[in-house]
C-alpha cells in the first residue's frame, strides 16, 4: 500500500496490533484504488506516532513523518515561540534534537557537547550536559565545517559520534558515560560527523574524510558494551567488504570477485575513499540495513581507471553480521565528487499495478532513484534538477551514462558542470508523507565551472590547482524545496529559495512541511500545495533537521536548531574570505553574499500553539 | 629564554584551537630540548631581548615582533624545534629587522592561511608559490623543481617522463587530492598511460610521525619503490639523510606545458593589503639574497636560476 511507514520502535509496538486490522482493511481498499494512490494514501495508513523523536530520521524507513496533527494549516498562524536554548557553540548545527520521554537531547558541532533538557518543567531547563572533549586537532582534519548530524536513542542510552572518531554511549537518565570506543585516527585524516542508527543491539556508524585518502567503513558496535561487532570496508577484497555467498547484486556491473580491488589500479583501493558519513535506513521485514558510500579519491579520475568499487554505492546488509546482500553503484568511476551517502526512504508504493517495497533515493548526481529494496533493481531514475554531467541511467545495465564533455580535466576550462560538486542535494534529508504520497526534498540548484589553473601549496609542495567556481543553476536561485511524487516520477510543486536549502524537512499529519533557510527563516508550507503558511525569523541560518514531538503537557511542539555552517555555510561559520572564490572547494563563490544575510549562531528554537 | 618560554606558553593556550599534531609536539618538546636545538644565534638574541625587557631597558612596545605562521612538523621547511630552512630564514629576517621572532604553528594544509595569517595570529609565511592567490607575495627568493629520486646504486639517471624505462619501474608520487588535482608528476604519468606502476603517498601522511611527506623519499631508500618524483627541496634534504645513497635529478622543465609545471618560484606571503610589510620584505630579500642562498644550499635545495631576460 502506498506510503506504509515502517515504525517499529519498542514504544510503538503496543499500538501495532490494533493497527494491523486497520492496515489489512486498508490494503484491500487500496487494491481497488491503485490508480489513485495519492487519495488512497490520504486515509493515513501509518501507525499513530508515540510523540517521541528517538532518531534523526524518526523511523527506520527514514520518512521524517509524524502523525501528530494538532498543528494544521488552519491554526499555524498562531504558532508561537515556546522556549529557546543556546548551545554555546556557534558553528554549523546540522543535528536533529531527540525527544525521549520528557527529555530532549541535543548534540552540538565540535566540541560535541550533549545536552539533556527537562521538557516537564517550564522553559525546559538543562538536566545535565556531557562533554566528550574530543581532540582539538580533529578540527583541522574535518573537510567541511565541524558539524555533527545528531544522536540516536536505544536501551536507555544516547549514542553519538565525536569529530575525533569515537562513538560514545551516555546514560539517558544521568548523563554518565557508559562506554566510548575509538574507531579511527584523526592523524590519518579520519573524522566522524554522521548520526548512528541503532538496530536491535547494534550501533551502526561510519567515517568521514574521503578527501584525505581515508578508506571508508561502516562499523557495528554492541549497544551494551561498545565493542566492535563487525566492520565492512567500502573498498578492498570481498572479505574486507563482507561480501560472501549471500551477495546477489542485481546488475552484471556489480557482480564478480573482489571488485573492491579489481576495479582500481593496484593498491589505490587502500586509500580509495567511499566513506560512510550519511544516512542509514532499516527494513525489519527483510532484516536489511541500507546506506551509501562516499566518492572515490584522492586520485584524479584519470589516475584511477575502473569503476572504483564500492564508492558511490548503495549497500544492503544484514545488520547482525554486516554481510552484504546486494550493492548498486550509483556513480561508477565518479568524476564530480558525487558522494552517494544520501537518505534512503523505504516506502511501499503502487507501481505499474503492483505494490512494490522500494527504496527511494534523491541522489547527489541529480536523479531520484526508485529501487526494489529486496533485490537492488532500479525501477526508475528520474532527473529532479538540471543535469549536464550525465545523460541518463540505463535501466538495463544499471549504469549512469556520463557526458564526456563535462569531465573535469586539468588545463581545460569546462563550464556548466551541473550539478556542482555538492550535487543536486547533499546530506540534507528529505521527508515523506503517506497522506500526500509526496517526498519533500530540500536541495540546491548549483552548477560549476572547472576553471583556470593557479599555484597551490600543501605541506610545502607546490602544484597547479583547479579553480572550481560554483554558481546558481538555471533560474538564478540557489536552493529549492521540491515535492516529488515517486509513483508517477514527477514534480508536484516546488519552492525556490535564494540560498541552498541545507536543512532537512519535516512533514506532519497536519499536512504541514517545515524547513529552514540559510538566511534565517524557519518556514511552514502546505504539504499539498507548497503554499507558505507561517515563518519565523531566527538568529542565524538554519542547516539543521526540524523535528516534532508531543510534550508532557500533551501539546505538539516543533523544534529546530539554528546556526549556519556546513560546507555551504562555511563562509560564515569558518569566516572564509568572500574574495576567495575557490574557498570551501569552490562553494564560497556561490555563497559570497551569505555573510550579508546571516551571522553565526547556535540556538535551539521550540514552537507550539498557545 | 624567559621571554621565549612565555611566548611558547601563550601559543600553547592558543594551541587548543590549532591543528593536528600540536598537542603531541607540545607534549614531546621539553624546554630544555628546544634550547639545544635552537640555533645559538637566535637563543642569544632571545636572551638579550628578554634581559632588556626584564630589566626595563626597553619597553615591550619597543620590541618589534616578527610573527611567523609555520608547520610544526614538516622538515626541511619548518618544525617546532626550529630545524627547517624556513626557520633559519625567519631567524635571518628577525635579526635583520631587529625583531623578536614568534611562531603560530599550524599544519600547512587546507585552512592553513585562513587559520593563521587571515586570523591575524601571525603575519608572515616564509614559503609560498609566487603569485599564490590567498596571500600577497613578495619577490621570489628561489626557484626549485620537481626531481627524480633513485637509489644511486641503481644508476638509473632519469630526467624525463618519456624515458621508456619508467614504464617498468615502480614509481612513487605524492597524492594531494585537491578536488580533481594532484601533484604534477601524477598527472604527467597518467597522461602517458602509467597507472598500474604508480604508487601514491599521501602528502598528509600520518601526522603523528615526523615530517609525514618524507615517507615518499624513505620508500626509495627502503626499495619499496624504484623512483620517487617529488618536490626538490624535500627530496634534496632527505636524499642526503637516508641510509642508502640517493641520486636526485631535476625533471626536464619543458615537460607538458602549459597546464603542468614542474618548476615553481617560491616567495614569502603576507596578508593581502599588507603592502608596506611586503615592500620591506622585498628590500630585505634583495639585501640578504646571498645569505638566503647559503641557507638553501646548506639544506640541499635544488635551485633553478632565473631565466635571463
Amino acid at each position: 500500500m502506498p506510503g506504509k511507514v515502517d515504525t517499529l520502535t519498542s514504544q510503538e509496538k503496543s499500538s501495532h496490533s490494533a493497527c494491523t486490522i486497520f492496515r489489512a482493511a486498508l490494503s484491500l481498499w487500496l487494491l481497488l484504488n491503485l490508480n489513485n494512490p495519492i487519495s488512497a494514501a490520504s486515509r493515513e495508513p501509518s501507525a499513530p506516532d508515540d510523540g517521541q523523536w528517538i532518531r534523526p530520521a524518526h523511523d527506520f524507513a527514514s520518512t521524517r513523518y509524524s502523525t501528530l496533527n494538532q498543528i494544521t494549516a488552519n491554526n499555524i498562524q498562531q504558532l508561537k515561540l515556546a522556549w529557546t536554548f543556546s548551545t554555546g557553540v556557534n558553528r554549523g548545527q546540522e543535528a536533529a534534537p531527540l525527544v525521549v520521554g520528557s527529555t530532549m537531547y541535543i548534540v552540538t558541532p565540535y566540541p560535541n557537547i550533549l545536552y539533556a533538557l527537562d521538557l516537564s518543567k517550564p522553559g525546559a531547563p538543562m538536566k545535565w550536559k556531557y562533554e566528550p572533549k574530543p581532540a582539538a586537532a580533529a578540527q583541522g582534519v574535518a573537510c567541511c565545517d565541524v558539524v555533527n548530524r545528531g544522536a540516536a536513542y536505544g536501551d536507555g542510552k544516547i549514542v553519538f559520534n565525536t569529530l575525533d572518531v569515537q562513538t560514545v554511549a551516555v546514560d539517558a537518565a544521568s548523563g554518565k558515560e557508559i562506554w566510548k570506543t575509538k574507531l579511527g585516527e584523526i592523524n590519518k585524516g579520519e573524522t566522524m560527523t554522521m548520526a548512528p542508527l541503532i538496530v536491535k543491539n547494534n550501533v551502526l556508524v561510519g567515517n568521514s574524510g574521503g578527501e584525505m585518502g581515508v578508506r571508508g567503513w561502516l562499523t557495528a558496535l554492541d549497544l551494551g558494551t561498545g565493542k566492535i561487532v563487525w566492520r565492512a570496508y567500502s573498498t578492498g577484497s570481498d572479505k574486507d567488504v563482507l561480501i560472501g555467498s549471500g551477495f546477489k547484486p542485481f546488475y552484471k556491473m556489480d557482480q564478480g570477485k573482489d571488485l573492491g580491488v579489481a576495479t582500481w589500479p593496484p593498491e589505490a583501493w587502500k586509500i580509495g575513499g567511499g566513506t560512510v558519513w550519511g544516512w542509514l535506513s532499516y527494513d525489519p521485514k527483510l532484516d536489511l540495513i541500507y546506506y551509501g558510500t562516499g566518492n572515490p579519491g584522492p586520485w584524479n579520475a584519470e589516475q584511477r581507471p575502473g569503476d572504483n568499487k564500492w564508492t558511490a554505492t548503495i549497500f544492503a546488509r544484514k545488520p547482525g553480521t554486516g554481510e552484504a546482500v546486494w550493492a548498486y553503484q550509483l556513480s561508477p568511476h565518479d568524476l564530480h565528487d558525487y558522494d552517494g551517502v544520501n537518505e534512503n526512504l523505504l516506502l511501499d508504493l503502487p507501481l505499474k499495478g503492483q505494490t512494490r517495497s522500494v527504496l527511494v533515493r534523491p541522489e547527489r548526481n541529480g536523479y531520484i532513484y526508485v529501487l526494489d529494496r529486496a533485490t537492488g533493481e532500479v525501477l526508475s531514475a528520474t532527473p529532479f534538477v538540471h543535469i549536464t554531467t550525465s545523460k541518463n541511467v540505463d535501466l538495463k545495465s544499471g549504469r549512469l551514462i556520463y557526458n564526456d564533455e563535462k569531465q573535469p580535466q586539468l588545463g581545460k576550462v569546462i563550464r556548466e558542470v551541473c550539478p556542482a560538486s555538492p550535487g543536486a542535494k547533499d546530506w540534507q534529508p528529505s521527508s515523506y508523507s503517506p497522506r500526500t504520497g509526496l517526498i519533500y526534498i530540500p536541495h540546491q540548484n548549483l552548477c560549476m565551472d572547472f576553471e583556470s589553473i593557479e599555484a597551490n601549496y600543501i605541506a610545502g609542495t607546490p602544484f597547479v590547482g583547479a579553480n572550481v567556481r560554483m554558481y546558481a543553476g538555471p533560474g538564478g536561485h540557489r536552493g529549492e524545496i521540491t515535492a516529488w511524487d515517486p509513483v508517477n516520477a514527477r514534480r508536484v510543486w516546488s519552492i525556490k529559495e535564494n540560498f541552498p536549502v541545507w536543512s532537512g524537512t519535516l512533514v506532519t499529519a497536519g499536512d504541514v512541511v517545515f524547513y529552514g533557510t540559510m538566511d534565517n527563516w524557519f518556514k511552514a508550507v502546505g504539504a499539498r500545495d507548497g503554499k507558505l503558511l507561517w515563518q519565523f525569523r531566527v538568529d542565524s541560518g538554519i542547516i539543521g533537521q526540524p523535528v516534532t514531538y508531543r510534550g508532557p503537557d500533551g501539546k505538539q511542539y516543533v523544534a529546530v536548531l539554528a546556526g549556519v555552517g556546513g560546507w555551504s555555510g562555511a563562509i560564515v561559520a569558518a569566516g572564509l574570505d568572500p574574495r576567495d572564490a575557490s574557498a570551501a572547494l569552490g562553494f564560497a563563490n556561490a555563497m559570497k553574499d551569505l555573510p550579508q544575510h546571516t551571522t553565526k549562531g547556535g540556538t535551539l528554537y521550540v514552537f507550539s500553539l498557545p | 629564554m624567559y621571554f621565549r618560554s612565555r611566548k611558547m606558553n601563550f601559543n600553547s593556550r592558543e594551541g587548543d584551537f590549532r591543528s593536528a599534531g600540536n598537542a603531541r609536539l607540545r607534549a614531546r618538546n621539553s624546554g630544555a630540548r628546544r634550547q639545544e636545538t635552537l640555533s645559538s644565534i637566535i637563543t642569544l638574541k632571545s636572551i638579550t631581548l628578554a634581559l632588556l625587557l626584564l630589566t626595563g631597558w626597553i619597553s615591550p612596545a619597543e620590541a618589534r615582533e616578527l610573527r611567523v605562521c609555520a608547520d610544526p612538523n614538516n622538515l626541511p621547511f619548518s618544525n617546532e624545534r626550529g630545524e627547517g630552512y624556513e626557520n633559519k630564514i625567519a631567524d635571518l629576517i628577525a635579526r635583520d629587522l631587529g625583531a623578536q621572532l614568534s611562531y603560530t604553528w599550524w599544519a600547512q594544509r587546507r585552512g592553513f592561511v585562513r587559520n593563521t595569517l587571515r586570523a591575524e595570529s601571525c603575519d608572515l609565511i616564509i614559503g609560498v608559490p609566487a603569485g599564490y592567490d590567498p596571500v600577497l607575495t613578495t619577490h621570489p627568493y628561489y626557484r626549485s623543481t620537481y626531481v627524480f629520486v633513485t637509489r644511486r646504486e641503481r644508476a638509473l639517471v632519469l630526467d624525463s617522463f618519456d624515458d621508456p624505462r619508467l614504464k617498468t619501474l615502480r614509481i612513487g608520487v605524492h597524492l594531494i587530492g585537491d578536488d580533481g588535482v594532484n601533484a604534477p608528476p601524477a598527472h604527467a604519468l597518467s597522461r602517458r598511460g602509467m597507472i598500474t606502476n604508480v604508487v601514491g603517498y599521501s602528502i598528509y601522511g600520518d601526522y603523528r610521525e615526523p615530517n609525514p611527506p618524507a615517507r615518499l623519499i624513505d620508500a626509495v631508500a627502503s626499495g619499496e619503490i624504484d623512483v620517487a618524483i617529488a618536490w626538490g627541496p624535500l627530496a634534496g634534504y632527505f636524499a642526503s639523510r637516508e641510509p642508502a645513497p640517493l641520486a636526485v635529478t631535476p625533471v626536464a622543465a619543458s615537460a607538458d606545458p602549459p597546464a603542468l609545471r614542474f618548476v615553481f618560484a617560491i616567495a614569502m606571503g603576507v596578508r593581502k593589503g599588507d603592502t608596506a610589510f611586503r615592500d620591506e620584505l622585498n628590500q630585505l630579500i634583495d639585501r640578504r639574497r646571498d645569505q638566503i642562498k647559503q641557507i638553501l644550499d646548506d639544506y640541499g635545495v635544488p635551485q633553478i636560476p632565473e631565466i635571463a631576460r
